[in-house]
């Protein structure tokens, strides 16, 4: 099963729903064009709601990194959300914990822009 | 992570020479370069590891070294090239799993790839595979074939939590 993405809005945060595996291939793909999309769109507020993701791997922790550089290089924010334990271990593994600001709790992400 | 020079050329995290005694092969086969071999191996080496008894953690991670290891052979070592495979053997023992995944590439020089933890190449985009694989295992060895490719061998012990 590959990455399942839907956005929504809240107030002026555009939350990016994410469900499945983000890998190398379809699901790494669909998630560089989703963040592509909302930045051409002018959104400046992002965040990543990873709750349901059940797997990433090197690729997928690349294409977070790729949409974190190419928000930022928008002039927005990325922020994530809802990580799982291995999620969360890939981060310090990969020292991109001190990259990305990472939330639990979805109001408190969105108040946090 | 720093490599001592006479390592450049192969990096041994930990010598397995000794630790092959008593090993018992379970699967040796030849993969196709694409990334359904990716899933194949991981299916394959997540059999003999459960076999063996490894806990769900565990298990999670050599599903992921398998999976990072085969993606740089198909893709980075045989370039998804349908005339070259992908070797891919696991031996078991009472204690431990050994998994060799063996490409028929180019090869590389392992002290000339970035590193991933560098604060220069924290935002790259990739290259964070081998440095996955070696947190997730308990010894690896990478090293470059006779004829030319990269051999990786990955080792994980029954009951130590990485």
């Amino acid at each position: 099963m590959s990455v399942k993405l839907s956005t929504r809005q809240v107030g002026d945060v555009t939350v990016i729903d994410s469900a499945g595996r983000i890998t190398l291939g379809e699901g790494a793909s669909v998630f560089r064009d989703t963040v592509r999309d909302l930045t051409a769109k002018g959104d400046k507020k992002i965040l990543l709601n990873l709750s349901d993701v059940t797997y990433i791997d090197s690729s997928g922790i690349g294409e977070l990194v790729s949409g974190f550089t190419t928000v930022t290089n928008h002039g927005g924010v990325l922020k994530l959300l809802g990580l799982n334990k291995r999620v969360k271990d890939l981060l310090q593994i990969t020292k991109l914990y001190t990259v990305f600001e990472v939330f639990d709790d979805e109001a408190t992400a969105v108040r946090s822009f | 992570m720093d490599i001592p020079a006479h390592l450049a050329r192969t990096l041994v995290t930990d010598p397995m020479a000794e630790t092959y005694r008593g090993e018992v092969p379970v699967v040796d086969t030849l993969l196709e370069s694409n990334l359904e071999s990716v899933d194949e191996a991981e299916a394959s080496a997540l059999k003999v590891a459960e076999e063996i008894g490894f806990d769900e953690d565990d298990l999670h991670q050599i599903g992921m070294a398998v999976r990072e290891c085969m993606v740089n052979a198909v893709v980075h070592g045989n370039r998804y090239s349908a005339r070259k495979k992908v070797h891919f053997a696991v031996a078991k023992a009472a204690d431990h799993l050994t998994i060799t995944i063996r490409d028929e590439g180019e090869g590389f020089e392992y002290s000339t790839l970035p590193n991933p933890l560098s604060e220069e190449n924290l935002l790259r985009q990739s290259g964070r595979g081998l440095l996955l694989i070696q947190a997730f295992v308990d010894k690896l060895e990478v090293t470059r074939t006779q004829a030319g490719g990269t051999e990786v061998k990955m080792l994980k012990y029954l009951g130590k939590s990485n």
